[in-house]
């Protein structure tokens, strides 16, 4: 990893960079062809994953074969049959009969009518991991693996665990899809909408990560918000009439695209209101909004892409002071209406606190007290805190950001509730 | 979501009462112990364990004024001990508590469960909400 940092960007084909983003971008499509091939997923993700570390090793010193799709799929093939072959003996050992004859067979590449497979496998390979069979620390390890081309030791140093508790996550989920037998093809239509939802909501947990621990001095840990970005662009690429597909990479383009302005030197938070806007990266932001009104031209729109509605007017607003609240309020009450998230709920009461006044506000909040979801919720109190300063009551705001910290389980929004408290206190 | 798992050992007549288990009692409770820990590995949720030695090496230590420590115990009165810690990574509150209450149970003297005290506190690793309410975030 340190060695692919030090070295300088450049477009050869023998640049360690270079090579490491081919690999992860022809892992899951190789996969599918080995996976259909052999039959066993399991199997064909641990020998994909052997061929993966050999061609790290062997590419960066030899640079990059010229076929390197064919390289991979030979690898992994004669790992595989290494693997039966171990196997088999140990059978045999084991049984004391020689019940089986080996399958031999020459390797060759994939021929072409695979290949033209392969972009429908890397979907139906997203399918499978991300199935609703699988926990969701499972279906996010698994995805980064047999989808992202990520190594075990990467994945496991992103989460922060050891390496082998990622290793046992990551063969649990296989056995997982083994025992629910899921199978390697694509969802019936009748299916498609709650599979599609499945592999959205990795995706997005997997970016969530990712906007936790970009800021600060973990700067060795993959980056999983790009990582997410680059999966959902290639869900993108494969669904591309889907609006609610287009929404959830605009959402995750428009949010990342705030990502040096949203914290600090030493990590601590700088909310949305606070944060230097020339900061913000315009590139993605222009790509999100592009996105944004494509999907809403071509059709109805769904709880991503509302988000990303709104965190488009957001970014789009020149100061503070610019944004479009009542647009915004609107949004919300259409997301009000299809989401389940009581996250939407309450932005909708700031929303509405911003166009009508903290009161209206406080007002709803009040409303969500007797949520099963939120009763008792840090946020609850960290969005009342934050309207009593709108109004100016410094003893209730303080009362309430002493509470939304304590119940907070980050450490840069507790040093962030915290800091609140104690501006209010040194004003009153 | 991680939390860390300490959990508390009840001191007895003021010595380390697992020295006075009978064998078979104190092998049946080591076996549990790793029999618990294979368990959590292999479900991917281990991140860390450790066992500590008993309070009678204890010390508590402050910085003197020369900022030097200055060591004070160990304390034979303590009614309970922390004898160890997990930080266990799961997908829910639930699962977390369902681990620590199998740990509580862990086997004492004549295979009768102890039913320790276990303390279970969230590790400070959430990420933040990108779909926060956006004065929050």
């Amino acid at each position: 990893m340190n060695a692919k940092l030090v070295t300088d960007r450049n477009t050869s084909t023998n640049c360690p960079e270079f090579a490491e983003h081919l690999l992860r971008e022809l892992a899951p499509q190789v996969l599918g062809v080995v996976a259909r091939k052999c039959g066993d997923f399991a199997d064909a993700e641990d020998a994909l994953q052997e061929a993966l570390i050999a061609a790290a090793t062997q590419w960066r010193a030899a640079g990059v074969p010229t076929n390197p799709r064919g390289w991979l799929y030979s690898v992994a093939m004669r790992r595989l049959k290494d693997r039966v072959r171990s196997e088999s003996a140990r059978r045999r050992r084991e049984n004391e009969v020689a019940s089986e004859r080996e399958h031999e067979q020459p390797f060759v590449s994939p021929p072409d009518a695979e290949l033209g497979l392969m972009t429908d496998d890397t979907l139906v390979l997203l399918f499978m991991c991300c199935h609703s069979a699988l926990s969701p620390s499972s279906a996010i390890a698994l995805t980064l693996r047999a989808v992202g081309g990520l190594t075990t030791a990467e994945i496991a140093s992103a989460f922060l665990v050891p390496e082998a508790t990622m290793a046992q996550r990551i063969s649990r989920a296989k056995q997982s899809i083994k025992s629910s037998g899921v199978a390697f093809r694509m969802p019936t239509d009748d299916d498609m909408v709650e599979r599609l939802g499945a592999v959205m909501h990795v995706l997005y947990l997997i970016f969530n990560e990712g906007y936790a621990s970009s800021s600060g001095p973990e700067l060795h840990r993959v980056d999983l918000s790009a990582e997410a970005i680059r999966l959902t662009r290639m869900l993108r690429a494969l669904t591309p009439d889907n609006g609610e597909v287009a929404g959830l990479l605009a959402l995750m383009l428009l949010t990342d695209a705030r990502r040096a302005a949203r914290a600090g030197r030493h990590g601590e938070l700088i909310p949305l209101d606070a944060q230097d806007r020339s900061l913000w990266d315009r590139q993605m932001i222009s790509e999100g909004t592009a996105l944004v009104s494509s999907a809403f031209a071509s059709g109805s729109a769904g709880p991503y892409l509302l988000q990303a509605a709104i965190a488009a007017i957001h970014d789009e607003s020149p100061r503070v002071q610019d944004t479009d609240w009542p647009q915004i309020m609107a949004l919300y009450g259409v997301l009000k209406q299809m989401s389940e998230n009581p996250m939407i709920a309450l932005n909708h009461a700031i929303a509405v606190a911003m166009v009508g006044g903290a009161e209206a506000g406080l007002a709803l909040v009040s409303e969500l007290d007797t949520d099963q979801k939120l009763r008792g919720h840090y946020r609850l109190d960290a969005v009342r805190a934050h309207l009593y300063e709108m109004i100016g009551d410094d003893a209730r705001a303080i009362l309430h950001y002493r509470a939304a910290a304590e119940g907070t389980a980050s450490i840069p929004e507790r040093d962030y509730l915290n800091l609140k408290a104690a501006r209010a206190s040194a004003r009153s | 979501m991680k939390y860390m798992m300490m959990m508390n050992a009840p001191r007895g007549n003021g010595e380390y009462q697992i020295n006075d288990w009978s064998p078979d009692d104190f092998q049946a409770h080591i076996a549990f112990m790793h029999g618990f820990n294979r368990q959590l590995s292999e479900a991917g949720e281990m991140v860390a364990c450790e066992g500590l030695t008993p309070p009678a090496q204890a010390k508590l230590v402050r910085a003197g004024k020369d900022g030097r420590p200055v060591t004070d115990g160990p304390f034979p009165e303590t009614k309970e001990f922390l004898a160890g810690f997990w930080i266990i990574d799961v997908d829910s509150a639930e699962r977390a508590y369902e681990l620590a209450a199998t740990v509580s149970a862990a086997p004492g003297p004549g295979g009768t469960p102890l039913n320790m005290a276990v303390e279970l506190r969230p590790v400070m690793s959430a990420p933040p909400d990108p779909s926060a309410p956006s004065l929050t975030r």
